[in-house]
């Protein structure tokens, strides 16, 4: 608690002196306008802000100061008094009065040193309220923080004491506004960090001025204000330092020359240094963004009936600035959803037999080079059900494509554009605009958002972002000789395939592969960059997710993975949405970085799109059949509709269950019945080492339906004929030129139900 | 853009026949052939990009932009301009002297000369022994929007 209290303090000292030193500035400038509005509302500001967290600090007397003056200030402002010379020198010394408080407090943590006294300078303005238009001479006030004070930063307080002398002399001697002497002033107030000559002619203290810099740096002096555009310059730089370090080094790994070898190492260690130090000027801690939670979780509160208890860990976590102010936005708009659909009304929690108040747990981490960010809610949790049966309705997904979905698949659906679940619309959330463009804005800076729910559990939103955008981790894949840069935060997972490996499959002549039961659409690279796809060797298969596309990326090397330096590339290619930038090499060479979404948007995959022969089933004539292969070569098919899932089991993985046959699934059991017999055709299904098994759901209940293999989805008008039927086909129809059994779902499962 | 008679000085090259020049407080520099990365899917005027003391630089190549044939076996060098902002390389054929501007005619360009060339020539300066064509580095640079073939000025 002390620390926080320091910290804020800390604060709260460097932004009053940077106020001060434009109040100065505003100050003399109000002098020659009086009558400016502007200005008057500018300085009034400043000393609120002073007085008002001074109060909050329990500073005393410096509220006590900033009091008066804010009076003074307020009446100024509001015209019921004009300014003279008398009240500018008042309030110019308030503010020399404040700074030196803020000095006392600075060293003492407190505003109770007696080496300043505020009571004169409350006097003096008191007195001008009053309407005392002749100023009490109040000499001591100002000499006593300019002598007495071991003031450590002898330039500012050379300026400050500079003022207060002048002001002396004017007010004793000088009835009207000199311009003589104010022309010092004006010099001195704007520009507080002159040369330290006037440290040197200070005959105050002379020892004390050189030792105490040394000692211990004021606040304001540790730290510096940088223009954005100049770090900014500096990362590049150190980019091009990194870049041509791999270069040299690259050379010194060949060298015999001792001396260049060392050089080198060393070049390369002060490198590293570096762009970690430049990076680091950068990084700002989320605990900025957070700071404002409290106020957002208690407001919200109230106007929506919950009792929220807010935990947050992790302040220190920092990020790159620029991604920390963009994901301000999506962080504020994930806490204000788990506020109005998670977190449920007190009483609605007590029914469900949870506490009062709801938890909000938000906390960042670094993980792998990223910044991970979790909002979680122990709320009602997101109903997949619910999920699922109003982004079917919104016409989100097809029933098809849900049927095939897992929940963690079906909840995330509510990222998708013009989804809201929100059965109410308040003012909060649920306009049916904000998690798609919570993902938009969050994928936009190169992060990705994930979320799991538990129904009446609560729900976590995982958001994850780079640290920095401008140098990421990249998966080198190489391609016709050239080679090219993944972002790493699209990569899911690398695969080998052999050429014959039969998981690979061609849909009416578009690759795919069967991957834990999910059907993957293959890209070529090399059919990607305007060359021939390349069949019949080993390949190496980059499975990539941007959005909801997942598919995987067929290359012919895969190199390695390291951080690049991403670039722009000029307007003459902007127009090739396949690559987000370029990079080079430690060789020197320039390669391209890929855009994942890019290149998914160009070779046409999108979301719903997850074998090639699909097609929206808007058309009710049209059946989606999953066609499939029993009884050694027979073609049979299945209602798309019907089809949960495709899995593939080992055959070892088969248990007996009295005299049915289960596997262990998902944390249950599910009862296997072989298609074949089940359509009075030979069983053949034993004749492969894993079995395909088609997982069909419905009320909770699931049944595997064990096949030889998945042949294709198709979509047809089928025109059934009652030829072949027989139990278990309800006839058959022509698909793709062969005779196909159409399976009667219905008799499977209930031969199932029998056998169990 | 600065009108002609202000132009003190050309950086002057070769493309074929053609001798081209750009005023040199827009050319940054000029460098023999340098390593190219290949960029599939841009535009055939695009050659490639190249890595200039860690700025990555697109390579245009003139040749394709004057709807000439390809340069074959020979090393193109590189005239690197600024233009709007950005730094291109311009590929050429050959590099020529710096001309000394003051003194010379500003002309049309005359109308039977290819579109292609109309197109990225601002006018003709012509010098006692050939005839300077002033490039338009802006639009020679160009390569992305449709060439309107036989385009005339």
């Amino acid at each position: 608690m002390m620390d926080d209290d320091a910290e804020i303090i800390a604060e709260f000292l460097v932004e009053s002196h940077e106020n001060l030193d434009q109040l100065d500035r505003d100050l003399v400038e109000l002098e020659q306008h009086p009558g400016s509005r502007e200005l008057l509302s500018s300085i009034f500001r400043t000393i609120h802000t002073i007085k008002g967290t001074s109060g909050f600090l329990a500073l005393g007397r410096l509220e006590k100061l900033t009091h008066v003056g804010e009076t003074l200030l307020s009446q100024l402002r509001d015209g019921q008094k004009t300014m003279t010379p008398p009240i500018a020198e008042a309030l110019l010394r308030m503010v020399d009065t404040v700074r030196a408080l803020l000095d006392v407090i600075e060293r003492t943590g407190k505003d109770e040193d007696a080496s300043v006294d505020v009571a004169p300078v409350a006097a003096l303005i008191e007195a001008l309220l009053a309407g005392e238009e002749q100023a009490a001479d109040v000499p001591e006030v100002l000499l006593v923080p300019a002598a007495a004070v071991a003031e450590p930063d002898g330039v500012r307080h050379a300026g400050s004491n500079g003022v207060a002398v002048l002001e002396r002399t004017e007010v004793a001697d000088v009835p009207p506004v000199p311009p003589a002497p104010r022309a010092p002033e004006a010099q001195v107030a704007p520009e507080p960090e002159p040369q330290p000559v006037p440290a040197a002619e200070e005959p105050a203290a002379p020892a004390e001025v050189e030792e105490d810099p040394a000692e211990r740096r004021t606040l304001v002096d540790a730290s510096v204000r940088v223009d954005v555009d100049l770090l900014d310059n500096l990362v590049q730089l150190v980019g091009e330092l990194v870049l041509t370090r791999n270069q040299l080094l690259q050379r010194t790994l060949v060298s015999e020359d001792v001396e260049l070898i060392r050089a080198g190492q060393r070049l390369d260690l002060v490198a590293s240094e570096l762009q970690e130090s430049v990076m680091k000027t950068r990084m700002q801690p989320i605990g900025q963004v957070w700071s404002k939670m409290p106020r957002m979780v208690r407001d919200l509160s109230h106007q929506l009936g919950r009792e929220v208890e807010l935990v947050m860990e992790g302040h220190e976590t920092e990020l790159d600035r620029s991604l920390l102010e963009a994901l301000k936005g999506p962080l504020t708009h994930l806490v204000r959803n788990s506020m109005d659909h998670g977190i449920e009304k007190p009483d609605e929690r007590l029914a469900a037999g949870k506490s009062r108040s709801g938890r909000l747990h938000l906390r960042a981490f670094h993980e792998s080079g990223q910044v991970v960010v979790e909002i979680t809610d122990d709320g009602k949790g997101i109903n997949p059900d619910k999920i699922a049966s109003v982004a079917i309705e919104r016409g989100v997904v097809s029933r098809e494509q849900i049927a095939r979905m897992d929940t963690r698949e079906i909840v995330n659906l509510i990222f998708r554009p013009g989804f809201s679940t929100a059965s109410e619309v308040t003012n909060v959330s649920g306009r049916g605009v904000g998690m798609d463009v919570v993902r938009t804005n969050i994928e936009r800076i190169g992060g990705s958002v994930d979320l799991q729910s538990e129904a009446g559990r609560g729900t976590t939103v995982r958001v994850r972002i780079p640290l920095t955008l401008a140098i990421i981790p990249a998966l080198v894949v190489g391609e016709n000789g050239e080679r090219y840069a993944i972002p790493q935060a699209n990569l899911v997972e690398l695969v080998r395939l052999e050429a014959d490996d039969r998981n690979l499959e061609f849909l009416d002549g578009a690759p795919v592969l069967r991957l834990r039961g999910r059907l993957l659409p293959l890209v070529s690279l090399s059919e990607a960059l305007g060359g021939r796809r390349v069949d019949g060797e080993a390949l190496s298969v980059v499975v990539l997710q941007s959005d909801d596309v997942r598919f995987g990326l067929c290359v012919s090397a895969v190199h390695d993975t390291q951080e690049i330096v991403v670039k722009p590339i000029g307007r003459q290619l902007k127009s090739l949405a396949m690559y987000a930038g370029a990079t080079i090499m430690g060789d020197g060479r320039v390669s391209l970085i890929l855009d994942v979404a890019g290149l998914a948007r160009e070779q046409s995959i999108d979301a719903t799109q997850t074998d090639a022969t699909e097609v929206r089933a808007t058309d009710d004539d049209r059946t989606q059949l999953l066609v499939l292969e029993v009884a050694g070569g027979r073609r049979a098919a299945l209602p798309l509709a019907a089809v949960a899932r495709l899995e593939e089991f080992d055959r070892d993985r088969v248990e007996r269950s009295g005299a049915a046959e289960v596997v262990q699934y998902r944390g249950g059991l599910l009862p296997l019945v072989r298609l074949a017999p089940t359509i009075g055709l030979p069983d053949t299904s034993d004749s492969h080492d894993q079995m395909s098994v088609v997982v069909h759901e419905r009320a909770n209940r699931a049944v595997g339906i064990v096949i030889d293999r998945v042949l294709d989805v198709v979509e047809i008008a089928v025109s059934s004929s009652q030829v072949g039927s027989r139990p278990g086909v309800t006839g058959t129809a022509v698909v793709q030129d062969r005779v196909t059994d159409l399976v009667d779902i219905e008799a499977v499962v209930a031969w199932a139900g029998a056998s169990a | 853009m600065k009108s002609l008679t202000d132009v003190a000085q050309y950086c002057t090259f070769w493309i074929d026949d053609l001798f081209f020049g750009v005023d040199v407080d827009d050319v940054q520099e000029v460098l023999r052939h340098q390593p190219m990365t290949p960029v599939p899917r841009a535009s055939e005027g695009v050659q490639g990009l190249i890595n200039l003391r860690g700025q990555i630089v697109t390579a245009v190549d003139l040749r394709f932009r004057l709807g000439l044939p390809p340069r074959g076996d020979r090393l193109p060098m590189n005239v690197i301009v600024r233009s709007r902002g950005e730094v291109v390389s311009l590929l050429v054929d050959d590099i020529g002297d710096v001309v000394d501007a003051a003194g010379l005619a500003v002309e049309q360009i005359p109308s039977n000369i290819p579109g292609e060339v109309q197109q990225v020539v601002r006018a003709v300066r012509p010098l006692p022994d050939k005839l300077l064509l002033v490039l338009d580095s802006d639009s020679a640079v160009e390569v992305r929007a449709a060439e309107p073939a036989g385009a005339t000025a």
